[in-house]
């Protein structure tokens, strides 16, 4: 009894060192601030960008035999050739690695740490995403396309209408995975000076040299962000799901 | 005057010639049936019809305008094809309805996107149509709660809702069980009566014998036989048609 008190006592101390005193709990919550506004930010910078790279990659598959010559078949394949070194050069080298060339020599002018970090993980994301939504597009049975033609749909309504929303469907998942591998991805933010929730512990556990604690409550709140995440995708999932048996 | 017209057309895949110098004419209201053996180019020669593919040569003119040229393809902008498109219906093998739209929002989609009338107008049309296949009941179902022959109808409706000039069939009861063949086959049968003009290519001979004003049965990527149904079943003319006749009958 006596020990379990002791351990109680001793947790309380520790608890009181890293978070009460001198208000330290705050490098949690602008920590958790930070990395939420990121991860949220280049999330949106992400699906934007991969949308528009895995449209113009799989219509360039698609529509390539049918395409005349001239200056737009040209540009077509010029904006294809883009995207797949963009994927090329992204997904091949480390995010610490590229958001620290984004800091130190890209916007090597820019003070605004968190914008950078945000076009930094956005740019990285949407090579992610861009591969995640070609494949829905790809996995679309070739009759729903033709349906839409016969139909007089041009290609960008068969695209809307028909083969996007069912697309997106069949990637959510895929798509979920990748924003908690990005919400997580973010604890690198600290390479370029961002107090981000990870930074934030490891402030404090440098302050108080106590490690359990800080990095254990980081640890929960990264878990409990993605457990909250991932229900809440869940529920889309189902609703997005009703028309299907 | 007839409203389809179809000279000498011509499609090669690779250098596998498919259509080799099609030619025939349908007149209003009447329904042909294309019937011969899996790689004679039946497919082949309604997707030209539609425009899914594109034929090297000859011409296509519905109600006496020429809709396609095979010599200026490379000068027609896609908007004046996707134009010329909706001349045709497309009833397809494996009905490709949109999962993620109910029976009434996939017939009213394309009319609506091509703003064909107000939204009540092209609403009522829609429910019109669902009444015409006999799936009033279902309207707000989604595909999925639907049976094959179910789906099928609602993809006939969907090929209707724009008044196409000539209805096509791509084998529309192959995709079925044999049970539920007679359902789509009936809502066919009656189309004919609503004076459609129709194109079907299929397998069920009994079918095309009984609906079908013209037989056209293809071999090898030409015309091998075209004529009555009396004409081509009651007394082929050609060695084929014989061949192709007996053995699909001697399956039964």
């Amino acid at each position: 009894m006596d020990s379990i008190i002791a351990w109680f006592n001793d947790f309380k101390a520790d608890f009181i060192l890293n978070f009460v005193d001198q208000q330290r709990w705050k490098f949690i919550t602008t920590g958790l601030k930070n990395t939420l506004v990121i991860t949220l930010l280049s999330l949106i910078l992400g699906v934007f960008l991969g949308i528009i790279i895995a449209i113009v990659r799989s219509s360039y598959d698609k529509t390539y035999d049918e395409m005349r010559g001239g200056v737009k078949k040209f540009l077509f394949s010029l904006a294809n050739g883009i995207c797949r070194l963009y994927l090329t050069v992204i997904r091949g080298t480390p995010v610490v690695v590229q958001l620290m060339i984004m800091y130190y020599i890209i916007f090597a002018s820019s003070r605004n740490s968190l914008m950078v970090a945000v076009i930094a993980f956005g740019i990285n994301s949407g090579a992610y995403v861009a591969e995640i939504v070609r494949s829905g597009i790809m996995s679309i049975d070739a009759g729903q396309f033709e349906a839409g033609r016969s139909l007089g749909f041009d290609y960008k309504s068969t695209m809307i209408y028909i083969v996007l929303p069912q697309a997106f469907k069949n990637v959510l998942p895929a798509l979920a995975n990748e924003f908690i591998v990005l919400l997580k991805e973010t604890s690198v933010a600290g390479y370029v000076t961002i107090r981000d929730l990870t930074m934030g512990g490891n402030i404090i556990r440098a302050a108080t040299y106590s490690a359990f604690l800080p990095l254990i409550a980081v640890a929960l709140i990264y878990l409990v962000l993605v457990i909250f995440f991932s229900k809440l995708v869940n529920i889309l999932e189902r609703r997005l799901r009703r028309s299907e048996r | 005057m007839a409203v389809l017209e179809v000279n000498n057309l011509k499609k090669s895949f690779d250098r596998t010639e498919v259509l080799k110098d099609i030619s025939f004419s349908l007149e209003k209201g009447e329904v042909l049936s294309i019937i011969g053996s899996s790689g004679s180019g039946k497919t082949t020669l309604l997707r030209c019809l539609n425009f899914l593919e594109r034929a090297e040569k000859g011409t296509i003119a519905v109600n006496g305008k020429e809709i396609f040229n095979g010599e200026n393809l490379k000068k027609t902008p896609e908007s004046v094809i996707r134009e010329n498109r909706l001349h045709f219906g497309l009833v397809f093998q494996s009905f490709n309805l949109f999962p993620q739209y109910t029976v009434l929002q996939n017939i009213t989609l394309a009319p609506t996107l091509l703003k064909r009338g107000t939204p009540e107008e092209i609403e009522e049309k829609a429910k019109s149509l669902i009444a015409r296949v006999g799936l009033t009941e279902k309207t707000d179902f989604y595909p999925c709660q639907l049976s094959g022959g179910q789906q099928q109808r609602v993809a006939i409706a969907r090929a209707l809702a724009l008044t196409p000039d000539v209805l096509c069939f791509d084998e529309p009861t192959s995709a079925l069980d044999p049970e539920l063949t007679g359902e789509v086959l009936k809502v066919i049968r009656d189309l004919k009566n609503g004076d459609c003009t129709m194109i079907v290519v299929t397998h069920e001979m009994e079918f095309a014998k009984s609906v079908s004003d013209k037989i056209m049965f293809m071999a090898d990527g030409v015309i091998e036989e075209m004529g009555t149904p009396e004409e081509v079943f009651g007394n082929p003319k050609s060695e084929k048609t014989r061949a192709f006749l007996n053995s699909s009958l001697e399956q039964f």
